[in-house]
């Protein structure tokens, strides 16, 4: 554990450039008290460039509550080192006070205490504000959303995403680059792209047939602002068909494709880029790698893995930004471009609290009018809980061992398995739950609950298999989700070890029984990424499930033992 | 997470199973003593051979592989996790305009796949790229 004092010196040691991060600033408004929308967004306006920065939305039209995680391992040179610092770690890292906003808004104790006293954070309307301010500081601001926008809620869902895209376009970004949105399929993913009005960004994203660039979306563009010219290359997720399922987007293909990265950071500065900003779907671990891999980057804009950093990470003369999830916070990112080079950067995560910031009138309504025609079902309320209900984390969070439970009731199954996924809003306790609360955590375009029989061999290698994804030491082997949640079955995980060697003690809880290699298991999931899966929506099972309970109560899960971290 | 029940037939067949995820190829000697045939024993290098795979393989059963070698007049790729490691060899005459090569390859399980350069001065040089095959995650 390194010191605030320690961390920022590590940080300008590694590099001549002159840096400044806005968050002391914020800190120290809100231990005064004095938060507002013009504490905020006090910026002293630096450079000559400025980026603004929204990433991994998940559909969130409107304010929410959004914890972040408590357990972030980090693995091989990223252990203990941010993102992977959480809590109270986290908050002595960036001179955090306890119980002050920035409390509230980037790290997770006291969550359920703390949403009451500061409220609901995001809101695109909020962000709306936020980014029209910026650009009355800066007119010619280069705003950048780095994916996972048209996917995560009711209205998402329903419209095929096209409520983000009326919404997004009304904040004109830039560029874009893209990860859930091809699990809208291709068909669609071309029909939005084709019309967009601006550009679709992604160096990795290739034609499956002939491993060459997909014609539709460009590699990079370059933005001529404030007297120099800036190139903005796109990374889309570099594991979609993986991580998603490939068959509804059979056309394409993505990968890493570092060699291509360094080809284009390459070609644009051949054509006179003097600042190239990489608009990244990595992940962070993923990025930090890519930044000591591909020599020339200035800025990598991370997205993927969700976190929220209030000061940018430094890598050789890389800096790379983390913005949230959810619509939480927006990014600014002054830069100093001079003599074909980066020269200094000034940089501000800020966060959206809603009850601060202003809606911005016009996206407010547009908003509004593409909620209107499913308002009434979306706030069907199906039941209360007593527990704070969250999804993030490495393990089980309670929203995913409620969601658990319904697989094992609702399909009689011994075993439930559901993805480690990291979006979806939280609930407090007391709060009701709506149809659209339930979507927010489970809308997806392949939703199927399956119900199957497994055998306790298969389940070991499942278990084995996501956990590599996740704890492989090499970051270009990780895909950025979290271990797969499991109810009815616990297990002991040494993060340690290599594939193969991380699962034991696997034990069927119902009965206390260790998992035999030989037997079958009733086995219920959902999101599968196989075509032809069959069963019943997750939403729904999650709703018939909590309608019965009327009160939904979540006992704390120690059903997974961690060890080696 | 991939999870229909043909995948599981396909998976569940016992120790096929493990084999077929685990980390550790089988078949790795194999490629060994292929690669002391070529090279009649002859130490290899690490040279400029470049090879350019993808970490995670989309589709174990077409990997898109590309080797770039100068110099070489011979390059022959082995794929040390499957059954006969041999995948292909490719000539270089005088009058090459690149010694490059790509093409696409079955993977049975996470392995090395391993490239040998014969070049003009008759050493050997030799690159390395371990590609993930995976039965998939659940991305965030």
């Amino acid at each position: 554990m390194i010191s605030r004092r320690d961390f920022l010196q590590v940080g300008m040691a590694a590099s001549a450039m002159v840096g400044a991060s806005g968050f002391g600033n914020w800190a120290r408004l809100a231990a005064q008290q004095t938060l507002s929308q013009d504490g905020l967004l006090q910026f002293e306006t630096y450079g000559n460039v400025s980026l603004i920065h929204v990433t991994d939305i998940h559909g969130q039209l409107k304010p929410l509550h959004f914890r972040e995680p408590s357990v972030n391992i980090g693995v091989g040179d990223n252990k203990g080192v941010v993102p992977h610092v959480t809590g109270a770690d986290f908050r002595r890292l960036y001179g955090i006070e306890d119980g002050s906003p920035s409390h509230y808004a980037l790290s997770s104790e006291d969550f359920s205490a703390l949403a009451k006293t500061y409220g609901r954070i995001g809101g695109l309307d909020r962000m709306a504000t936020v980014i029209n301010a910026i650009r009355a500081d800066r007119p010619d601001a280069i705003l950048l959303d780095g994916g996972d926008t048209w996917h995560g809620s009711y209205t998402c869902l329903k419209t095929e995403g096209q409520d983000m895209v009326n919404v997004m376009n009304a904040l004109k970004p830039d560029a874009m680059t893209f990860h859930w949105e091809f699990t809208l399929g291709s068909e669609r993913v071309n029909e939005i792209v084709e019309r967009l009005p601006f550009a679709a960004l992604g160096q990795n994203i290739f034609d499956s047939e002939w491993d060459e660039p997909a014609e539709l979306f460009k590699p990079y563009k370059m933005f001529e602002r404030g007297g120099t010219k800036i190139a903005v290359i796109g990374q889309a997720f570099p594991y979609m068909p993986i991580a998603n399922p490939g068959w509804m987007f059979p056309e394409y293909s993505f990968g890493i494709r570092d060699e291509n990265m360094a080809a284009m950071v390459e070609e644009v500065r051949a054509a006179g880029a003097e600042c190239v900003v990489v608009l990244s779907h990595n992940g962070f671990d993923v990025d930090k790698k890519m930044a000591s891999v591909v020599p020339g980057i200035d800025v990598i804009l991370s997205g993927h893995t969700h976190d929220a950093l209030p000061e940018p990470v430094l890598i050789g003369e890389t800096i790379i930004i983390a913005s949230g999830s959810n619509g939480k916070f927006v990014s600014r990112i002054d830069l100093d471009i001079r003599d074909g080079r980066m020269m200094g950067y000034k940089t501000k995560l800020i966060p959206l609290f809603s009850d601060v910031i202003a809606p911005d009138a016009d996206v407010a309504a547009l908003i509004d009018a593409q909620r209107a025609p499913y308002a009434a079902e979306m706030a069907e309320v199906i039941g209360q809980t007593d527990s704070l209900l969250y999804r993030r984390g490495n393990f089980n969070g309670s929203w995913d061992d409620l969601i658990c439970d319904a697989l094992i009731s609702e399909r009689d199954a011994e075993i439930a398995l559901s993805p480690g996924v990291r979006w979806g809003p939280s609930l407090i306790p007391g709060q009701d739950i709506t149809r659209e609360d339930i979507f927010g955590v489970t809308s997806m375009t392949y939703g199927e609950a399956y119900r199957t029989e497994f055998t306790g061999e298969f389940l070991k290698v499942v278990l084995e298999d996501v956990a590599d994804n996740i704890f492989n030491p090499d970051p270009y082997y990780q895909q950025g989700g979290d271990m797969v949640r499991t109810g009815g079955l616990g297990y002991r995980i040494d993060i340690s070890k290599p594939q193969g060697a991380r699962i034991s003690n696997m034990t069927l809880l119902g009965t206390g029984t260790p998992i035999d290699a030989a037997r079958n298991y009733v086995v219920a999931g959902w999101a599968s990424v196989n075509e032809g899966t069959e069963g019943p929506q997750i939403w729904d099972v999650v709703e018939s499930h909590i309608a019965k309970l009327g009160t939904v109560t979540v006992q704390e899960n120690n059903s997974v033992e961690i060890v080696g971290a | 997470m991939e999870l229909t029940r043909r995948k599981i037939l396909a998976l569940s067949a016992g120790s096929v199973a493990f084999a077929t995820l685990s980390s550790l190829p089988a078949f790795a000697s194999l490629t060994d003593d292929a690669i002391a045939e070529l090279t009649g024993g002859a130490d290899v290098g690490e040279g400029t051979i470049k090879l350019t795979a993808p970490e995670i393989a989309e589709n174990g059963n077409t990997v898109p592989i590309e080797v770039d070698a100068p110099g070489a007049v011979e390059v022959t790729l082995y794929a040390d996790g499957n059954p006969v490691p041999n995948v292909a060899t490719f000539k270089f005459g005088p009058l090459s305009a690149s010694r490059s090569a790509s093409t696409r390859i079955r993977l049975a399980t996470t392995q090395n796949v391993v490239a040998v350069a014969k070049m003009e001065d008759g050493s050997f040089q030799m690159a390395k790229a371990n590609v993930k095959v995976t039965i998939g995650g659940c991305g965030g």
